[in-house]
């Protein structure tokens, strides 16, 4: 079955995953700009982290039949350092015109702290001034319903925000059917030991159905696992959910969101397998 | 949503992969003891305690109740409180 991945971190990754990736399917990816495990010094590091993210992951990309696309920001970790957090996002509408970029993400919080809070208001400002997509982080273990209740505040807040531009990532249990009751689309994390595995990813698939979710690998640096949307895959089948319903989820519904970026110039595999919206 | 399997095939399916995990927590557990137990009121003894009591209910919401127990709580005031 073909899948798009709508959130990986290729930069971090080797060429054979890519390989990898395409023989399970993988036809599309997304790649939201991210911590590289260290906090960067300067606008420019970011400046030459988005020409990575633009310029040489598609081309990276391309070489193994898969497209790939992106989103700029910086990221929640490095956010608690405001004067460079504002320093980049003035620079990132340098890029918001170059081909395959799908908005601002991901954005978010991390500790839940003011500085986080603050930047993460500024990238909506900035979304919202250059009609851009919103690709969002929640935070990690514990802290990861209470950044959640609080991301989720800060958009409905502004009723600017079109929810239906909006992505809010790294769901579980205790924060899927908050993100989903209020409008926006969700996506789940398969990762090995923390976020989702295949199987309870499965089991909020099943508990909610398929509409407004999406899956990903989020393949880094750390522990993951860049062929996990192919695990929950096999699951999905291993209880009989039937193809249409997966096939929504892993395909329909990454370009069903991606489609509302104006960069987004995905050509299926099979023109058949264009989506009927 | 409907699917072909039906409770008992769930058990048949998970029956050995919970019996090990079951066990794990167990060895774990054993483990902490041998190494001469937890000194005091060490909070997150008393979250895993907690966690497996919610193991024993019958609701069927554990997986969202043990992911609350491990959470940080939310205030609405929270703009408030940090002075957002």
């Amino acid at each position: 079955m073909d899948y798009i991945d709508p959130h990986i971190h290729m930069v971090s990754r080797i060429t054979d995953d890519y390989a990898t990736l395409a023989r399970m399917g993988c036809v599309a990816i997304s790649e939201p700009a991210f911590w590289a495990g260290f906090d960067r010094g300067s606008v420019d590091g970011f400046r030459d982290y988005f020409r990575q993210l633009t310029e040489v992951e598609p081309r990276r990309a391309a070489q193994y039949g898969i497209q790939h696309f992106t989103w700029l920001c910086i990221n929640a970790k490095e956010a608690e350092n405001v004067e460079l957090s504002r320093e980049v996002i003035a620079m990132i509408p340098e890029f918001l015109d170059k081909p395959g970029v799908l908005g601002i993400g991901e954005i978010g919080l991390n500790k839940n702290t003011k500085n986080e809070a603050t930047i993460f208001v500024e990238h909506m400002e900035l979304a919202i001034q250059h009609e851009q997509s919103i690709l969002i982080h929640t935070p990690h273990l514990e802290d990861k319903y209470q950044g959640t209740r609080m991301i989720l505040d800060m958009l409905c807040d502004d009723s600017r925000i079109d929810r239906d531009r909006v992505l809010v990532d790294h769901v579980e249990e205790h924060t899927i059917a908050e993100v989903l009751d209020r409008g926006f689309w969700a996506g789940m994390t398969l990762y090995p030991i923390s976020k989702c595995t295949p199987d309870r990813a499965v089991d909020m698939i099943q508990m909610y159905g398929g509409d407004r979710l999406l899956v990903n690998s989020a393949g880094d640096w750390g522990p993951s696992k860049p062929t996990a949307v192919p695990d929950l895959i096999f699951e999905c089948r291993q209880r009989g959910i039937p193809e249409a319903t997966i096939r929504k989820v892993v395909y329909e519904n990454p370009v069903e969101f991606f489609s509302q970026s104006k960069n987004f110039n995905f050509q299926p595999r099979d023109p058949q397998q264009a989506l009927v919206r | 949503m409907n699917t072909t399997q039906s409770a008992s095939d769930v058990l048949d399916r998970h029956f050995l992969e919970t019996r090990a995990r079951i066990l794990e927590i167990a060895a774990i557990l054993d483990r902490i003891d041998r190494a001469g137990g937890i000194e005091g009121d060490d909070r997150r003894m008393q979250q895993l305690y907690q966690g497996i009591q919610i193991l024993l209910q019958s609701d069927d919401n554990r997986a969202e109740q043990v992911q609350r127990l491990f959470s940080r709580p939310y205030s609405t005031n929270w703009r408030q409180e940090m002075g957002v």
